[in-house]
């Protein structure tokens, strides 16, 4: 798949499209509405940790795909960091081929049922969407549609194996098993190389496990995903740490011809202020590592979490809505996002802002904590926060936030997770000494190869973006497969 | 899967095993450590590697009895497994020829002392080294410390065996009777707090090896932070060892009790458990 523009373009002008385009006019198209994902009610599933969106039936799937206007020019396309043919795969839906669908998303996609789920789709596809952008109409449900036809094929346990090449015998490692790590490992599988996935915790999945919670993502289907490419022959090794357990010189010697080093942003940031470490002041990484990975919330498991009853989160993103509404499903009576900008400037996905809202969550938008104080056990009891206002824009283009004198005041908290960020996690690179780092610890590569500075190292996802989502990461892998194959069949050429 | 090769109780509530670990055994050294999980259910914890043996892929973990996870160890027999353990996490020892080193050891800390004080007698060093226990069955591997020190002196709270009296004691005797040009510190929080006060009076640079809560032990979750010298370090990638006089003891020491109530709970459900079934 050398070329996405002409992929996507070829499968617009087979015969059963042309058709399709025909059986309804646009103008009839553009008069329908779009479907709405039905939910779970906020104040039940406030207290449970089954999936918000309950997913769209194949009546609503078939409904929205009429909408679709089969564009000569996809722009949706565009804004897919994987590039999966979008417009196919919903005409797919249309003519109810819903295994056939689900087939297209795979030629790309090696994580439909995730992506489905918890990639921004706003602010991709359908923010490129004809509807967004011309129409001024809401966009087609790309990711609600993508999420049915991956849900359908996994219910109907029909699940097809995307077509792999002759296998060459040439072993390549993957460092990670994150989205960035399994959509490498993915494609590497498809051209036909002998692919292990090396993973320094006891599952699969990277932050799709540790991170994102049951109710936004659950472990069934992310496992679902993994077994998939399980059979389509990718080997995968977890308690393995490239650069400790092993080094990449002694996996070289094992015979692997190249590297794809996918190990995150597991190094969470905090804020530095005074009280920081009392009890009960947890990284956003570690609540969310105990609670989801550990399930440390189910007595019958051996790990525990502190449970509270005024829960602060600290900061705007995804991980921050992720971890206020954990806490709120663990029985916190206040649970509230501690954010120093305004809602405007949240870099949280819309949805899940607007999910957080209806669960009750509170919002103290433009607060900032500055000290924390404890009990005579030394848990958390209470937080002082500074009330800001929004100055001229940064570098990142938002509004920066600016305290203001004299504005403090003090809130009882009895704990608080800090969701301020992460940093690019050091264990992997720091075992290479030759390897090109940028001073913000991220791993430096081509943009187009995704090669790093040592010839057989490819790098993507978080540890070259420094925090970055899911589907870029998921970009990042499957263009460092191909520039692994590249690499290798022009060494495999030359000698 | 680690199969354990070999256990030996030391006393009711401490034993090694020994278990199969190929690809760490190979890539250990002095000061290394991992994580493991006994089964599904259990919990990440921290364990110090006290020997390894790369030609038998094996490692060397000396466990003490402090909660639910330890209990379940002990109650591990040879040929079972445990299911996940991953390492050699953490910072090797940094070994160099100093002169005179005073390894100090308390307890089950006495394990991950030795690996630091044979690779410190094969740099050249002369080691002085004090074991030290409350009481005699709480001294370990006593005679594999003997194989690689210049002179043992033991110390017991209750004077059960070698000399009366705390760990500092005997640390301060050595240093008053020679030239100590470093030390090493390991054992409970409170024992490494009073042993590095100790060599601080004589400005003696000691490291200690610290061990904090962890759940995944690669730098992730941040559970293990501890202030030294004022700032935040992650006992998993910064440490396990640090300069003595710059750790934050209290704080480190709250923080280990963070879930005093937890375990403490969890153990006795634990204990009704293991009482029904026998």
């Amino acid at each position: 798949m050398e070329n996405i523009a002409e992929y996507i373009k070829e499968g617009r002008s087979e015969a059963w499209r042309a058709e399709l385009r025909k059986s309804m006019k646009a103008k009839e198209r553009t008069s329908l509405e779009r479907v709405k994902m039905p939910e779970q009610d906020p104040h039940v599933r406030n207290k449970n940790s089954i999936e918000v969106n309950l997913g769209i039936s194949e009546e609503l799937a078939v409904a929205e795909a009429h909408r679709c206007l089969d564009c000569p020019e996809p722009t949706c396309t565009i804004g897919c960091p994987v590039g999966i043919n979008i417009p196919k795969f919903i005409k797919k839906i249309e003519t109810k081929d819903f295994l056939g669908a689900a087939a297209v998303i795979k030629e790309t996609n090696a994580l439909p049922a995730v992506c489905g789920r918890v990639c921004p789709q706003e602010k991709q596809c359908e923010l490129n969407c004809f509807y967004t952008q011309k129409l001024k109409k809401p966009a087609i449900a790309i990711g609600n549609l993508e999420r049915f036809a991956a849900d359908y094929e996994r219910n109907s346990g029909k699940m097809s194996i995307p077509e792999i090449a002759e296998p060459n015998g040439i072993k390549v490692a993957v460092v990670g098993s994150g989205p960035a790590g399994l959509a490498a490992a993915g494609d590497l599988a498809k051209f036909g190389y002998d692919v292990t996935v090396f993973e320094a915790l006891h599952e699969i999945g990277g932050v799709l496990k540790y991170g994102i919670p049951e109710f936004r993502l659950p472990n069934d289907i992310v496992d679902v995903e993994i077994d998939n490419m399980r059979k389509m022959g990718v080997k995968f090794r977890t308690d393995f740490i490239v650069g400790k357990t092993a080094s990449f010189e002694d996996l070289r010697k094992q015979g692997f011809q190249a590297f794809f080093v996918g190990s995150g942003a597991g190094l969470p940031r905090f804020m530095n202020i005074p009280g920081e470490n009392y009890n009960g002041i947890f990284s956003s990484n570690e609540y969310l590592t105990r609670v989801n990975l550990m399930k440390a919330a189910d007595s019958e498991y051996d790990t525990p979490v502190l449970f509270g009853k005024n829960v602060a989160v600290i900061g705007g993103g995804n991980t921050a809505m992720d971890s206020v509404r954990t806490a709120k499903r663990l029985g916190a009576e206040r649970a509230m996002i501690v954010y120093r900008r305004s809602l405007e400037e949240m870099p949280a996905r819309i949805e899940e802002v607007h999910h957080a809202q209806e669960e009750d969550i509170e919002f103290l938008n433009l607060h900032n904590p500055v000290e924390y104080f404890a009990d005579e056990n030394g848990r958390v009891n209470k937080m002082r926060v500074q009330k800001m206002k929004l100055g001229e824009p940064d570098a990142s283009g938002r509004r920066r936030p600016i305290p203001i004198e004299g504005s403090e005041f003090d809130i009882d908290v009895d704990l608080v997770v800090v969701a301020v960020g992460v940093s690019p996690n050091p264990i992997v690179p720091s075992s290479l000494k030759d390897l090109k780092m940028t001073s913000w610890g991220t791993i430096v590569v081509d943009k187009d190869s995704m090669q790093s500075s040592i010839p057989d190292i490819f790098a993507g996802g978080d540890i070259v973006r420094g925090g970055a989502t899911v589907i870029l990461a998921m970009g990042d892998g499957r263009k460092a497969a191909a520039g692994i194959h590249k690499y290798l069949q022009e060494k495999v050429k030359a000698n | 899967m680690n199969k354990i090769v070999e256990m030996e109780f030391f006393s009711e509530n401490v034993a090694k095993i020994v278990l199969e670990a190929p690809d760490i055994a190979k890539s250990r050294k002095a000061g290394h450590f991992v994580i493991i999980r006994i089964d599904e259910k259990g919990e990440r914890i921290p364990l110090t590697i006290a020997d390894g043996d790369p030609e038998k892929g094996t490692i060397t973990l000396v466990v003490q009895r402090v909660g639910v996870t330890s209990a379940k160890l002990l109650a591990k027999k040879v040929g079972d497994e445990i299911l996940d353990v991953v390492g050699p996490l953490g910072h090797a020892t940094h070994i160099e020829k100093v002169g005179t080193v005073l390894c100090a050891g308390g307890g089950v800390g006495i394990a991950p002392l030795m690996p630091i004080v044979k690779a410190l007698k094969e740099a050249g060093n002369r080691i002085i080294t004090v074991l030290a226990g409350r009481t005699k069955e709480l001294i370990i591997l006593e005679d594999e410390m003997r194989e690689f020190s210049d002179e043992v002196v033991i110390m017991t709270d209750d004077g059960s065996y070698g000399k009366k009296g705390l760990v500092t004691a005997g640390m301060e005797e050595v240093i008053k009777s020679e030239k100590v040009d470093m030390a090493v510190v390991i054992g409970p929080a409170i024992m490494m707090k009073f042993g590095s006060l100790t060599t601080q009076k004589y400005n003696i640079p000691t490291v200690v090896s610290l061990n904090t809560i962890m759940v995944d032990g690669t730098g992730m979750c941040g559970a293990c932070r501890v202030s030294v010298g004022g700032k935040t370090k992650f006992v998993c990638v910064d440490g396990p060892e640090f300069d003595a006089s710059l750790v934050n003891w209290e704080e480190m020491m709250m923080r280990m009790g963070a879930y005093k109530t937890q375990e403490h709970e969890a153990y006795e459900r634990y204990l009704k458990t293991v009482e029904t079934v026998s």
